[in-house]
């Protein structure tokens, strides 16, 4: 997958940009995500649902994945299951 | 990745917060993203490959980047002070192109390349009514360029320096984050819409939500008057404009600047007492020397505010002189110093300062300048010290190479500025039928002195330096010429000398 592409959740109105990305399946709320929505909302997986926040950026442990949310949602961030965890900018002392 | 993501998350999140103050107009973040969409349409119509803003820093300089990065083409804002034959070449390198600003100038001196001109009223007017042909559209994807910058040329002749949408968008993504401003912060921009400092700092502020506030022509009471009328929390300056102000206030220290949180300066080499009187006058401020290039999306190693005010309260000579330094390199990138070969060198030793990471591009149109491993060798000659601050001692090309010895000129004029008649100097390089090269000065008496005798000059440097750094020949000049960013222009002070 290409850096730049939007991805939209199946299970809620999450939406992300892929910054970086390996080799896996990339899930929100549980269910698989898409560069078009389904016509069918997934069911939110109760495991899957500590929600997105925007703007958060979302890492894998090894560092092939990164997402950006660009739309916030109920559901939370998976690679094949695997939760991924928010990555922090490092702010600047406003230098510009 | 489009850096216009950045602008449609700030409408997405706050459509209606005030974006951008500029001669008394507000902007949204929602009329701004309208804006930029109708800029779109206008690219697409006249089919410009790029956008140019030849202007002052107006609305009309947001619109245009987003716009730009929408139609996928690069965003070229030019340097309006340069000569009408160097702008006529520069014009016709980026030729078809949808010029904003100065029409007149525009029309005289390009007029058979094919621009399409928009004054800057023109083009604010026709973006916000020029409603997209369809909200579904797509919009490019940001594989390409977003912006291209003419490098000043202090040098040679200018070059294309281009910066990927991947750069801009690593460097903002890395280092700010998202909607983290007070609705109250507001940052006042000085710096002209050609520097790498304007368009970053632009970026900033908007992923950030802090509101823009802009002041087109610099004036040092103009500056200050808009900091107590906007209660401007941030602000960027070259050091030449930090002195300014500082007289500015001196004069009028009535002035109500208690909102001024954070102070960032860059540029050029900023004067120790300007930066000792500025921590003086503005004690709740924090200040922060931001040391980057157009190369590499602006700021790669800062130093800040804790560092400055630890420096101006020490007695330890190797703390006080970090306030001299650039700091240390930003967690998202990776600095080191290397020699000719291009080893990298240990602590202490002097060099040339390569750098590499995301917001690295270090490509020029012509061809890219990374070297091996994604390393950009900036031509910034320096060294890091062994608590991991770097200094800088001025560009490579300006080392003077006597009978095979390697000077740098800062380190002369360090010692030059230390005489008390001495208000500014620049050291260069001569020709020498002897050595090849040799050291020359231009010295600018202090007012109120008398200029130093020539041989007192050249005892201070045999006593503080070596003898090989003693001058061969000494000018003396009312003013050294610098550029509206405040470096200094060395290769006149070369051909002065060399006369």
């Amino acid at each position: 997958m290409k850096p730049g592409t939007r991805l939209k959740s199946a299970a809620c109105d999450t939406e992300v940009m892929v910054i970086r990305c390996g080799e896996g399946a990339i899930e929100c709320g549980g269910a698989a995500m898409g560069e078009a929505k389904p016509a069918e909302a997934a069911p939110l997986s109760a495991d899957h649902a500590n929600g997105t926040l925007m703007g958060k950026r979302y890492v894998d442990a090894d560092g092939k994945f990164e997402l950006l949310c660009v739309k916030p949602g109920k559901g939370s961030l998976s690679v094949d299951g695997v939760a991924l965890v928010t990555k922090d900018a490092k702010p600047l002392p406003a230098s510009d | 990745m489009n850096i216009s993501l950045l602008l449609e998350m700030a409408a997405e999140a706050g459509a209606d917060r005030i974006a951008l103050v500029c001669d008394g107009k507000r902007w949204t973040y929602g009329d701004l993203l309208a804006a930029a969409r109708g800029a779109f349409e206008l690219i697409q119509e006249s089919g410009a490959e790029y956008v140019a803003l030849l202007d002052e820093s107006s609305e009309a300089a947001v619109i245009a980047l987003f716009g730009a990065a929408l139609a996928g083409v690069p965003y070229c804002p030019l340097n309006y002070r340069l000569p009408d034959t160097d702008l006529a070449a520069l014009l016709g390198r980026i030729a078809p192109a949808l010029v904003v600003g100065d029409e007149e100038r525009v029309g005289r001196i390009a007029g058979d390349q094919g621009h399409t001109v928009y004054s800057r009223e023109e083009f604010a007017m026709k973006t916000q009514e020029t409603v997209p042909a369809d909200d579904e559209r797509m919009y490019d994807l940001g594989e390409g360029v977003a912006v291209q910058l003419f490098t000043s040329g202090t040098t040679a002749a200018p070059k294309a320096a281009i910066l990927r949408h991947s750069n801009l968008l690593g460097y903002i993504l890395g280092t700010v984050e998202f909607a983290s401003a007070d609705e109250s912060d507001a940052a006042l921009m000085v710096v002209p819409p050609y520097h790498i400092a304007g368009i970053s700092a632009l970026m900033s502020s908007i992923y950030a939500g802090r509101r823009i506030v802009m002041l087109p022509s610099f004036s040092p009471e103009g500056w200050l008057q808009l900091v107590e009328q906007e209660k401007v929390s941030n602000a960027f300056v070259v050091p030449t404009m930090l002195g300014r102000i500082l007289d500015a206030y001196d004069k009028a220290p009535g002035t109500d600047v208690s909102s001024l949180r954070a102070i960032a300066y860059g540029g050029g080499k900023m004067p120790l007492e300007v930066i000792q009187k500025a921590l003086e006058r503005f004690p709740d401020a924090g200040f922060t020397n931001a040391y980057g290039l157009t190369e590499t999306s602006s700021t790669i190693a800062l130093l800040g505010p804790e560092d400055h005010r630890a420096a101006l309260a020490s007695d330890d000579p190797k703390i006080r002189a970090r306030l001299t330094s650039l700091g240390q390199p930003l967690p998202t990138v990776e600095i080191e110093i290397r020699d000719e070969e291009g080893k990298a060198l240990p602590a202490g030793e002097p060099g040339e300062i390569y750098v590499r990471g995301d917001q690295v591009s270090g490509e020029y149109k012509e061809k890219s300048a990374l070297v091996e491993g994604g390393w950009f060798p900036t031509r910034d000659a320096g060294y890091i010290d062994e608590d991991g601050y770097l200094f800088l001692s001025g560009r490579a090309d300006d080392v003077i190479v006597r009978g095979g010895e390697n000077m740098s000129p800062g380190e002369i004029e360090d010692v030059l500025l230390t005489h008390p008649a001495i208000a500014d100097a620049c050291a260069c390089a001569v020709p020498s039928v002897e050595w090849g090269e040799a050291v020359g000065i231009a010295i600018v008496p202090r007012e109120g002195h008398d200029a130093p005798a020539e041989q007192d000059v050249k005892d201070l440097i045999r006593a503080r330096l070596r003898s090989s750094r003693v001058p061969e020949k000494i000018a003396f000049v009312q003013e050294l010429p610098y550029n509206e960013m405040g470096k200094l222009l060395r290769r006149e002070v070369k051909k002065l000398l060399a006369d």
